[in-house]
């Protein structure tokens, strides 16, 4: 992820204060004042479309602000910028939510953790802690004892906050009401068997239609990036098994060479291999759950107990080497836990052959279906604009057309070894979702078959310090998740603990889309694309 | 009138915690009943441990692996906990998996009180317990017996399919213990349940004042 001249180029003739700091990967650190203007430029001029992560910081003196990670999808540049406000008690920015569709969540969050306000926000709530929290946890100097726990329910307000600014520089506080008073309004979840977890949407209908849908996370939000921030580095690696559990060994990965890179770290072809592969393994546990899954949502129950059965093949051959089912801490920065079990490369070519016949189970019992194919085929259109403005990535962003696969992107491990195919669809609806997915599992056997003969001799695990320091700067990676791009962003100051770690959400943009993609659509739909959009909430949550 | 809490299939000295199912037993002696109402009060229980069904409740990691003793392979259908209910009216018991925030832990009570008496509570997996990993978070609940009363602990991170069914044989087991017809025992008093149901009518009556006009 390298920023080549002529971005150094462009970004200093749009925005002459800016200035380049080397540390790490490097970024552009712009005055707040020019930030609009800069992504304005970069988003129309320059083709960076995908605003891939909006990380917000702490910088103490410094203030507080935002790094923001931009690519052009049609050639791959990336640029990173960030923004600052020095003024602690009131730090305000410019929003660029309506640059980047994304950024409306991102923003929220950012709110959210480190009370900035972004003006010309046309919705500044807090996206996942409750209304009347006191003080922004993510902050340096937040004090917990503000916030014991609070039983009483939880009102929510039928309005949301916006600041705009005046003429003589200061901001005023505008309200507007989120549902009409006569607009008939439903409220699905926190406890609902088709959210997935405890996601909690209020959908505003006319008659069976959906006129709008207002999302509300956080109901799992466990602070994972605020204890990343007291924790060892070989300490934080146990939260992200635990972010997405369903990409426990993927999540991992990206963490694991994130502190690998900042270390200058090179690991073993050995250890390369067996991460893509365990990669692989994982990739299809989580597809086979979402087939499950999908379908139970939409009452075929017989796919259900035909996923699990499948899938727990996978975790016999992943507990054996491991010694965990679903959570298995199995990477390490520079390396893995353990070395492969002796049976492995057996049950795993086993796996290939079995899996390869069972798929087409899935296709003659569920895909070739009337009514699943009538429930499923031109519901839930996400277009390929909105799903790369909102950072769709994944299997949604696929389905729409957009070749978003981190594994092509900007490959990693093993990846740009291996011969396989980045399955995109064109028509972007529910159907195009679930499909992307099944022909998926067949990509990740390819890709398990060329590796697995081939593991070479090596060792399991590099030589690395007991206690780790990373050097002062900042360092990103992303991996391919099940479900999308996953990021990691961290920032150190020479410490064994990290300054602050942000981990890219891969659920976050889906559950920011599902406004645009249900409206118009039936209630009936929803339980069909929030099924194939595929989110994880304590992903979401973090 | 002698209670048994016997399972099928697995021996009585197997379990481990027997000195608390022997507690429970004995308590039950003590306080008597007689020989109609403790037969049929027998054959209830018997219908009730094998027909638990459980609330589909889950925030995170551990739901999966209630889902996965849901599926073929672990089947807890065998033990009659197959039904499991959408809505907290028609469960038995909640079973508490992942992590309860602050911002879930109201909702998780309120699910709680709606689900009708007898209910039971199985606290699944670390978080539920007591935080687990998560315990020095700013918005994490230290263990979920903190907000509601919770019957049976499941460690685990998460807990192995086999774990979970062990946890809920021990449930089928307390279950088995407890007296049905002519009085409580939930832990408390007749006259300290008496009193928290007034309380809880008292609420509710509050709430009537609750100007409904507009909702129609």
């Amino acid at each position: 992820m390298g920023n080549n001249k002529d971005i150094k180029e462009i970004v200093s003739s749009v925005c002459p204060a800016a200035v380049w700091s080397d540390a790490g990967d490097g970024m552009f650190r712009i005055p707040a004042v020019s930030l609009r203007e800069l992504a304005e430029t970069l988003k129309n001029t320059y083709g960076f479309d995908f605003l891939r992560c909006l990380t917000g910081m702490d910088w103490g003196e410094d203030g507080l602000g935002c790094v923001y990670h931009l690519e052009n999808t049609s050639t791959g540049e990336n640029v990173i910028i960030s923004a600052a406000d020095a003024n602690r008690d009131n730090p305000a920015l410019p929003t660029v939510c309506d640059i980047w569709k994304g950024a409306n969540f991102y923003e929220r969050e950012v709110y959210d953790f480190f009370g900035i306000k972004f003006i010309g926000h046309p919705d500044l709530r807090r996206l996942f802690l409750r209304d009347d929290w006191k003080g922004h946890p993510m902050r340096k100097d937040y004090d917990e004892s503000l916030n014991p726990l609070n039983m009483e329910n939880e009102v929510s307000r039928d309005d949301a906050p916006s600041y705009e600014m005046t003429d003589d520089g200061s901001y005023i506080l505008k309200r507007h009401p989120l549902f009409e008073e006569e607009e008939y309004v439903i409220n699905i979840g926190p406890q609902h068997p088709a959210t997935h977890g405890v996601l909690r949407f209020q959908v505003s209908l006319e008659g069976e239609t959906i006129k709008k849908i207002d999302a509300h996370c956080g109901y799992i939000h466990r602070g994972i990036e605020k204890l990343c921030e007291t924790s060892t580095y070989p300490q934080t690696l146990g939260f992200t098994d635990r972010l997405d559990y369903l990409g426990a060994m993927q999540n991992r990965h990206a963490l694991c060479m994130c502190i690998e890179k900042a270390l200058g770290l090179e690991v073993s072809e050995r250890i390369r291999y067996i991460r893509t592969i365990m990669d692989e393994l994982q990739r299809i546990d989580s597809h086979l759950l979402f087939i499950s899954c999908l379908c139970q949502d939409m009452g075929a129950l017989t796919v259900f107990f035909f996923g699990f059965r499948d899938r727990e093949k996978v975790l016999d051959i992943l507990e054996q080497t491991t010694g965990g089912r679903l959570i298995q801490t199995y990477n390490t920065i520079g390396g893995v836990q353990a070395d492969i079990h002796p049976d492995f490369v057996r049950k795993v070519k086993d796996f290939i052959v079995y899996m390869r016949s069972k798929l087409n189970e899935y296709h003659e019992i569920f895909t070739g279906n009337v009514i699943a194919r009538q429930r499923l085929t031109g519901t839930g259109v996400l277009s390929r604009e909105d799903a790369i403005s909102f950072g769709a990535t994944g299997g949604t962003g696929r389905a729409s057309g957009w070749a978003c696969d981190v594994r092509k992107r900007h490959p990693y491990a093993m990846y740009g070894k291996v011969d396989f195919q980045e399955i995109t669809f064109t028509e972007g609806d529910c159907f195009a979702r679930y499909m992307v997915r099944v022909k998926e599992i067949e990509q990740s056997l390819n890709i398990i078959e060329q590796l697995i003969d081939n593991i070479p001799e090596g060792e399991y695990q590099m030589k690395v310090k007991p206690l780790i320091k990373l050097p002062v700067g900042s360092w990103s990676t992303a991996v391919e998740g099940s479900r999308g791009e996953f990021g990691v962003y961290l920032e150190s100051r020479g410490d064994k603990y990290p300054y602050r770690v942000k981990f890219r959400s891969t659920g976050l943009p889906l559950v920011a889309c599902v406004d645009t993609i249900a409206r118009n659509s039936k209630i009936a739909d929803l339980i069909a694309i929030g099924g194939t959009l595929d989110y994880v909430i304590p992903d979401i949550d973090r | 009138m002698n209670r048994s809490v016997k399972i099928k299939s697995m021996k009585y000295e197997d379990f481990n915690d027997n000195e608390y199912i022997e507690e429970m037993l004995k308590e039950l002696r003590e306080n008597g009943t007689n020989v109609i109402v403790g037969c049929l009060d027998d054959v209830i229980e018997w219908g009730r441990s094998n027909s638990l069904w459980p609330l589909t409740f889950a925030t995170s990691c551990c739901g999966i692996e209630f889902m996965a003793i849901g599926a073929a392979r672990y089947d807890f259908a065998r033990f009659g906990f197959e039904v499991a209910r959408s809505s907290p009216r028609q469960a038995d018991f909640i079973m508490v998996a992942g992590t309860i925030t602050h911002k879930m832990a109201p909702v998780l009570k309120r699910l709680y009180d709606q689900m009708a008496d007898p209910k039971y509570v199985v606290a699944t997996g670390g978080c539920a317990i007591s935080g687990g990993p998560f315990k020095k978070s700013y918005h994490v609940v230290d263990g979920v017996d903190k907000i509601i009363p919770v019957d049976v602990y499941i460690p685990g991170c998460p807990p192995r399919p086999e774990a979970m069914l062990y946890g809920l044989m021990q449930l089928q087991r307390k279950v088995k213990a407890e007296k049905f017809l002519g009085g409580l025992n939930k832990g408390i008093s007749e006259k300290e349940y008496e009193k928290l149901m007034k309380a809880d009518t008292n609420k509710a009556e509050d709430y009537r004042e609750y100007d409904e006009s507009g909702l129609a």
